[in-house]
């Protein structure tokens, strides 16, 4: 058993830990974009929608049961994702600091040669982990954004994210700050669905044209589906349920 | 051509370096670009200064002993060929060259562009190696290798250890070095009996060596001479994961490791 352990113990084995956290949570935007696009489709079928989660898997699942699975494994993957890309980034900084230039410059002159979304994923990262933390803030509690009184919260069971999403989307610096994150969320998909193929494996010269192509698939359609949401509320497309 | 050099300039490890530069009167396009450093040498002989420090061996791209970062770029501007088969044709006339050396914490310092790769060494010690019965030579192709792993195997095999590859990569990860190095073996039979071994114990190695650690990026294979597919990485990690699954546990001790 302890041979598992070489997981935890190599550079290798924490990319693995990175790669399968990373799945589950591509799997959980892609779901999210997916499941929001109903609010195109009007307050009624938006709000049965948030009430329809609760009873995720009815009848095999009872009320709120796998839902509170779904928060407890994502929960999870996010401290596991974070925690092995900072263990690595350590790793990987100690060395590249080392025979620095001076400071943190390690080399006087550096070309790049490869793409750029590799390259935005610490920073996209954080950025992604600051933007979760306001976003549950802002659409779940409603304690950051609203007015008084604006935000209304869920109540015998019934549920007014409809009215919670229009109210909160039309403050354009909060939307504003939605786009410019999903963009980066988009360079960190592009890179990062690709990126855990190669982790686990599953890359190889036959295969890599295919899973690019993926990779651009997801990360366009939860960047196209996701900025749509705050656009559409701003343009009033998405308007207040009359 | 007349050409300015920006050089790093390093006493030894212990003292801190320095950016000097030199002038390059008497350069002709057919000069490699280390007949280049010769002759900018042999003026700084001349007047009585320290010669730059740089490696180099074979001269025809085959050993893997040259190692300069050129212009932000590891052995140059051109794909697929090492320093000493850079010529100066690939600049032109007036420009200004920087010329460092690579820089990680496993590639000490010696001096100037020097750096000390026995870190490679030891991850080849590791693993990469075969057992095999010695004793009278056995008679050829009496293992049948398929041709396509054949291929694959000798593409993974010319890896001639330069440190390109960790030099280029922005986290100064050694895994296309260590990939290259596992898949020559792990494509062919006689490679198989340590395949999962071997790809625990020289990832460990090269951890405890203070490689940092790949993220994908593939700087490294854009850099390598000898254009080594990230695809090895690929099926290194395959390795460590069935490995991990094995129940494997590296066999590398961490006193084995360079104390740095």
């Amino acid at each position: 058993m302890t041979g598992v352990l070489t997981l935890y113990r190599t550079s290798v084995g924490k990319k693995v830990i990175m790669a399968v956290t990373g799945f589950i949570l591509v799997g959980f935007v892609v779901f999210h974009m997916y499941g929001n696009l109903k609010m195109y489709q009007g307050p009624e079928v938006f709000n049965a929608y948030a009430a329809g989660l609760r009873e995720l898997g009815y009848p095999v699942f009872g009320h709120e049961h796998l839902l509170w699975v779904a928060r407890v494994v994502l929960l999870a993957s996010v401290v596991l994702h974070i925690w092995s890309a900072t263990m690595l980034t350590m790793q990987s900084q100690k060395n590249t600091f080392a025979n620095a230039v001076g400071g943190l410059k390690r080399y006087g002159e550096k070309k790049r040669q490869t793409g750029y979304a590799a390259y935005t994923m610490r920073f996209g990262g954080v950025l992604i982990f600051l933007f979760i933390i306001y976003h549950l803030l802002h659409l779940t509690f409603g304690v950051v954004g609203y007015g008084p009184g604006e935000f209304r919260h869920p109540h015998g069971g019934e549920f007014q994210v409809y009215s919670n999403v229009v109210i909160g989307f039309q403050n354009p610096l909060i939307s504003g700050f939605y786009i410019f994150t999903m963009i980066f969320l988009g360079l960190h998909l592009y890179h990062g669905v690709w990126s855990m193929f190669q982790t686990l494996g599953l890359n190889s010269a036959v295969y890599t044209r295919l899973l690019r192509g993926l990779a651009i698939l997801v990360a366009l359609a939860v960047v196209i589906g996701n900025i749509s949401f705050p656009i559409a509320v701003m343009a009033g497309i998405v308007g207040p349920a009359a | 051509m007349k050409l300015t050099l920006k050089v790093w300039r390093q006493k030894n490890g212990k003292t801190p370096g320095e950016f000097k530069t030199y002038q390059a009167d008497h350069v002709s396009p057919d000069m490699s670009f280390l007949e280049m450093l010769d002759v900018v040498n042999q003026d700084l002989i001349i007047k009585g200064e320290e010669p730059i420090a740089f490696d180099h061996d074979c001269r025809e791209g085959i050993c893997g002993m040259c190692s300069l970062m050129i212009n932000g770029v590891a052995h140059g501007p051109k794909q697929a060929i090492t320093t000493c088969q850079l010529h100066m044709r690939s600049f032109n006339d007036g420009d200004t060259i920087t010329i460092e050396p690579w820089r990680a914490l496993p590639f000490p310092i010696i001096k100037d562009l020097v750096v000390d790769r026995s870190s490679f060494d030891r991850i080849i010690q590791a693993g990469g190696y075969i057992s095999v019965s010695t004793g009278s030579a056995p008679d050829a192709n009496t293992i049948p290798v398929p041709k396509p792993d054949a291929d694959k195997a000798m593409d993974a095999a010319t890896c001639i250890g330069c440190g390109a590859c960790v030099a280029a990569c922005p986290n100064g990860s050694a895994m296309l070095f260590v990939a290259a190095k596992a898949a020559h073996l792990s494509f062919l039979p006689q490679g198989q009996t340590e395949r999962h071994q071997r790809a625990v114990n020289m990832v460990m190695q090269q951890d405890l060596e203070g490689f940092g650690n790949c993220t994908n990026i593939g700087e490294c294979s854009a850099v390598c001479p000898k254009e080594i597919s990230m695809d090895t990485i690929a099926r290194l990690n395959r390795d460590l994961i069935v490995a991990s699954l094995k129940g494997i546990e590296p066999t590398v001790q961490p006193a084995k490791a360079k104390a740095s």
